[in-house]
């Protein structure tokens, strides 16, 4: 429908569509409704980043890394590998941790949070503070997919999701899972650190945990 | 990576009839595996009809106690699913020993299913590879092949399967259920994937055109569990793994259902090994010699002569774990 630049959706509306569409119905999923062109490449679409919209029109090809990158200026998410191999492309779409070179951008749903969305009103995130504090990073270049997939971690683990290292019996009872060192390693290992500064961002996890759980 | 059109479907039968007659489009869901094939040159279709949207997103107990389990359902959502931990815990095991939390947030219970191999010839367009243009040969037979098969394989294709999900769903029995242009199908899950034979090109017995729609396990037939060794400690392709279903009365064993990962180009279930324990005292010794009936079957490679001592531990030792527990 906006494809075609005729009904532009509103923009006081896109607080709920993520939700609307992942459910399949409400206005939200008009987005790729309009008339189906089979052979053309190109995709009107809307994305929400860090509480903006922003209305692109797009490569089908484009993935949500590149045009945060190239599209949308916001150059945290790192491009490592391009093949969810390193983690350093990770952001939270809807809260949950994904590799954002893996994701196309015209099927990319729900609000997307980057690194340069993490701190509130002025402050840095509690696990950017402990990153700074823990000094845990050298080059810097994964951190700010680090960041992104510790942030996911910590809720993760409130929810009581299971990693492959809990222990069958906690698995099975569920609860909030025990941040112990080995967990934290299990739960971010979808991030690489060339750079080898793995202890120290385990330090600053567990800081953070610590930070939250209080 | 070509230009592709793209469509986002609603509804199933909208996502069928997108897909009708263009025996070279594809359904796109989680995308971790479609994606970066298509960006590595493997992979170039002409449409992708979205399904992420699609009301196949649920976990739902089934009216005999089984589970039934939507195609679009995330793997991370189904690893931390109250019903699967509790009552099918060897296919959480499996989810989550398999690849990152980023991908298993993203990938879905068919697209698990559906995934390519990751033979290395078969992901690099420079090479010859029966799997991706039939009739150009086989590199990694005399070539780089550790990681590649023990069992089934053919003159023409050592690939193996990389899912640990569908190694637990062979354990479980479950069933795959299919829509197409021709309507509705089941197959067992132990008969979706096939061997490579003369046609590597085909992985499953899926027909053009037709979609996942749910997984379908029966009631727990005993307790399970699913150990996976690799080349480091998280985030890499099951060497060899295992899952194994046990049910065990008297000391003796009642029910058990074990399947290999990593070994064959389908999650390899071991009819051969049942045989042996059904009814046979639940020890070690009966475990030892039911997986050396299976493995005997094995025909290692040049370089993968490791795997089969590598699975008969893992198997040993999830068999002998479970009935210790029982």
């Amino acid at each position: 429908m906006d494809r075609d630049g005729t009904a532009g959706p509103d923009p006081a509306g896109h607080d709920d569509r993520g939700d609307e569409r992942r459910h399949g119905h409400g206005p939200g999923n008009s987005r790729h409704d309009g008339p189906d062109r089979p052979g053309e490449s190109t995709s009107s679409t809307v994305l929400q980043v860090n509480g903006s919209i922003h209305h692109l029109r797009l490569d089908h090809r484009t993935t949500l890394l590149d045009a945060l990158r190239e599209h949308l200026d916001l150059t945290g998410a790192k491009k490592g590998c391009d093949h969810g191999q390193c983690g350093a492309c990770t952001v939270l779409v809807d809260g949950r941790r994904v590799n954002s070179c893996l994701v196309l951008a015209v099927a990319c749903d729900g609000p997307v949070t980057t690194v340069e969305g993490l701190a509130e009103g002025g402050r840095p995130h509690p696990l950017q503070e402990a990153f700074v504090a823990r000094d845990a990073l050298q080059c810097g270049y994964c951190t700010p997919g680090q960041l992104c997939s510790a942030v996911a971690l910590l809720a993760e683990a409130a929810a009581g999701h299971p990693s492959h290292v809990t222990p069958p019996r906690a698995a099975r009872a569920g609860g909030p899972a025990e941040l112990t060192r080995d967990e934290i390693r299990e739960r971010m290992s979808g991030n690489l650190c060339r750079c080898g500064a793995y202890p120290h961002i385990v330090d600053a996890v567990t800081d953070a945990h610590r930070e939250t759980v209080r | 990576m070509k230009p592709f059109a793209y469509v986002r479907a609603e509804r199933t039968e909208q996502a069928l009839a997108a897909c009708a007659h263009r025996p070279r489009a594809q359904y796109l869901a989680g995308g971790t595996n479609l994606v970066d094939l298509m960006k590595l040159g493997v992979a170039d279709p002409p449409l992708l009809v979205d399904i992420g949207r699609l009301p196949l997103d649920t976990v739902d107990e089934t009216p005999d106690g089984g589970l039934g389990i939507g195609a679009t359902v995330r793997n991370s959502d189904l690893a931390a699913h109250p019903l699967v931990r509790t009552r099918y815990p060897v296919l959480s095991q499996a989810l989550l020993s398999g690849a990152s939390p980023q991908l298993r947030n993203a990938a879905t219970t068919g697209g698990n299913l559906l995934q390519r191999t990751r033979c290395p010839y078969f992901q690099d367009v420079s090479h010859p590879c029966n799997k991706r243009e039939p009739g150009t040969g086989c590199p990694a037979r005399d070539g780089v092949h550790r990681d590649l098969a023990v069992l089934g394989h053919s003159p023409h294709c050592v690939a193996t399967h990389p899912s640990d999900m569908a190694v637990a769903l062979a354990a479980l029995d479950a069933r795959v259920h299919l829509l197409g242009p021709d309507g509705p199908r089941v197959v067992p899950l132990t008969d979706f994937h096939r061997l490579p034979g003369d046609h590597p090109e085909q992985d499953t017995v899926i027909r053009p055109g037709e979609l996942i729609t749910e997984v379908v396990l029966p009631p727990p037939a005993g307790a399970g569990a699913y150990r996976k060794a690799r080349d480091r400690a998280s985030y890499a392709f099951a060497l060899a793994s295992v899952a194994a279903v046990l049910d065990v009365a008297d000391g003796r064993v009642r029910h058990a259902a074990l399947a290999f990962g990593g070994l064959a180009h389908r999650p390899w279930r071991a009819r051969a090994a049942e045989e042996v324990l059904r009814g046979a005292p639940a020890v070690e010794e009966t475990f030892a010699r039911a997986v050396d009936a299976e493995l005997e079957a094995a025909r290692p490679l040049r370089d993968n002569g490791f795997k089969v001592p590598l699975a008969r531990g893992l198997a040993v030792r999830v068999l002998t774990d479970l009935a210790a527990a029982s």
